[in-house]
């Protein structure tokens, strides 16, 4: 009962910062760059709930405006890394055979590279950018899911309702995903809410690192490094944006633990 | 004895398609170094002197084959930008980063063995309860943020150290860790409540089983079935754990480094990756990812000896 009111609450939570961030990519109440001069530091207030930062801009149009780089960056990331990792797990967890043993060697040996190291070497091949730094944590996302999905594959693709369908006639195609891939779809479907707050994650720090989103592109993680030296002068351009990122990847957490407990 | 071959030999691999690889990956950067270091207006003379100067010259393998032997004698080549050997640059910044690294592993493990333990303890209970939301609200927050506030409430707050006032250990190794121990608490807690909540729900596990009622039959106290029996076998998924930790442990100390203004290979390697300069970024990378591999081996090892039945898989 307990269990089922906090996946409820993940669950309202990580749709309302869902929201919060799609409504990020088309609308913010004030021009994110716009500066006033009159309003440098100024505190939170109704017109401007988060404050403003030290040039006078509106910090909630920037978190929101932020929030919608943060989410097309994890959404990229998640379509080429879960995409292309469920793709190479189904087939490789199926067939077997040498290029099952291949891909899996190599996947031994990219899990050995720290995932923003890996990043940031592509980045450091790249150059910085919003769509460089989608490539390069989409790309270090790949092995992962195709680990997990090869997993679950092994383990299904004996079970006897693979059996009778292959008994049937059913193609391999058809198998793998008309019967197999919506068996597994509790494990995938908690893994791209871990994934997602991964890719939040690695896209804050990099762009705190200065490496990741570059201007004129918002991103929090950009406007945390920024702040944190009026951390005592104005705490707000900096605690904000923190929360918000907070939120964000709590909701999707507590999301992806319901997501696990829902298919067990 | 034939695990421990087998594993060798696939350490060795390992290590050597890392540097062959990272050596590849920065072969393709469209540009030349020389040219670059000599400015549009050089000649094609001096061009090809510089390239052979600074081993630019000859087949892809053979190159690699020089830089590796290089690597393993300690020339990793020189910067591009401070013209210094990169080896004197990363001696300098080592110690700092793994200071920083080794600590917050103590940390985690110290940390969420006792609070594993209660929360398994107590299982479903108020300290459980508790403990997982602290747990959850403590892995949302992003390596870095924790840092800020842990500069905030300890530095500003409680001016328990001043904050970028970072001490280099030649100038002493009390000032020098009572610094690093604020990034390694930065990022150990994140791993900590990974590591409770994997050890709790291991312990939950393991306290159903048949061993720990004949252990209770046997007279032993609830302490000592939890620490003697319970305890060593709930550890077991929590090690694989912490072998995976350690790549990420040194990853957020590239990040923690920046909040903390220290000058560790973190710092180096953005440094290098902001000017371009490929010999630094390459030898920090291959280093890390070496060091990250040789302990996961240390650590599939110790896996072997404390539980015999890995050497049968």
């Amino acid at each position: 009962m307990k269990k089922k009111k906090i996946s409820a609450f993940g669950g309202i939570l990580a749709v309302a910062m869902m929201a919060f961030m799609l409504v990020g990519i088309f609308y913010t109440p004030y021009d994110p760059e716009a500066m006033d001069p009159f309003l440098k530091f100024a505190p939170a207030s109704l017109a401007h709930p988060f404050g403003c930062d030290q040039f006078g801009r509106d910090i909630f149009s920037r978190v929101l405006e932020g929030s919608g780089t943060t989410f097309l960056v994890a959404l990229g990331t998640l379509a080429i890394g879960a995409g292309l990792g469920t793709f190479l797990g189904l087939f490789t967890g199926y067939f077997g055979g040498w290029p099952d043993e291949a891909i899996m060697r190599f996947n031994d040996l990219v899990v050995a590279f720290p995932n923003i190291l890996l990043a940031l070497i592509f980045i450091s091949i790249l150059g910085p950018g919003k769509y460089n730094v989608i490539l390069a944590l989409g790309i270090v996302f790949i092995p992962s899911f195709a680990r997990l999905v090869r997993s679950e594959m092994i383990v299904q693709k004996d079970m006897d309702y693979v059996r009778s369908a292959r008994l049937m006639g059913a193609g391999h195609m058809r198998i793998l995903f008309i019967h197999i891939l919506p068996n597994i779809r509790g494990t995938l479907l908690s893994a791209l809410a871990i994934g997602f707050n991964n890719a939040v994650l690695s896209e804050a720090g990099m762009s705190y690192l200065g490496i990741g989103v570059q201007p004129p592109d918002a991103s929090i993680g950009r406007m945390m490094a920024e702040g944190q030296a009026y951390i005592f002068t104005a705490p707000w351009s900096l605690l904000f944006p923190g929360m918000v990122m907070i939120l964000m990847v709590l909701g999707f957490g507590l999301l992806s633990d319901s997501f696990d407990t829902g298919t067990a | 004895m034939k695990y421990l071959i087998k594993k060798t030999g696939t350490l060795i691999i390992t290590l050597l398609i890392i540097s062959l690889l990272s050596f590849l990956a920065f072969q393709v950067i469209p540009g030349d170094a020389a040219l670059s270091k000599l400015g549009t207006g050089a000649t094609e003379q001096k061009r090809q002197e510089l390239r052979r100067e600074m081993g630019l010259d000859g087949p892809v393998l053979e190159r690699y084959g020089r830089w590796l032997a290089g690597f393993v004698k300690g020339d990793m080549g020189e910067s591009y930008t401070y013209a210094v050997p990169v080896s004197d640059m990363i001696r300098e910044k080592l110690p700092v980063t793994l200071a920083i690294a080794v600590m917050a592993f103590f940390l985690m493990m110290a940390v969420s063995i006792p609070l594993g333990l209660l929360a398994g303890k107590y299982g479903g209970r108020l300290p459980d309860k508790i403990l997982s939301v602290f747990d959850q609200v403590v892995m949302a927050i992003p390596g870095f943020f924790m840092g800020i506030l842990i500069t905030c409430v300890f530095g500003l707050v409680l001016h328990w150290f001043t904050p970028g006032g970072y001490v280099p250990y030649q100038e002493g190794w009390g000032p020098f860790l009572g610094y690093l121990i604020f990034p390694a608490i930065s990022i150990a807690l994140p791993k900590c409540a990974m590591g409770v909540k994997l050890l709790r729900s291991s312990v939950i596990g393991e306290l159903k089983k048949d061993y720990v009622r004949t252990a209770y039959s046997r007279g032993n106290s609830r302490h000592q079935v939890l620490l003697g029996h319970v305890l060593k076998n709930s550890l077991l998924p929590v090690l694989t754990f912490w072998a995976l930790a350690i790549a990420d442990i040194v990853a957020s100390s590239v990040i923690l480094e920046q909040v903390f203004t220290i000058p560790g290979l973190g710092t180096l390697l953005v440094q290098s990756i902001s000017n371009r300069d490929y010999p630094v970024v390459q030898a920090v990378i291959v280093l890390v990812a070496a060091l990250v591999v040789v302990i996961n081996f240390l650590v599939d090892v110790l896996y072997g000896v404390i539980d015999p039945r890995v050497e049968v898989r």
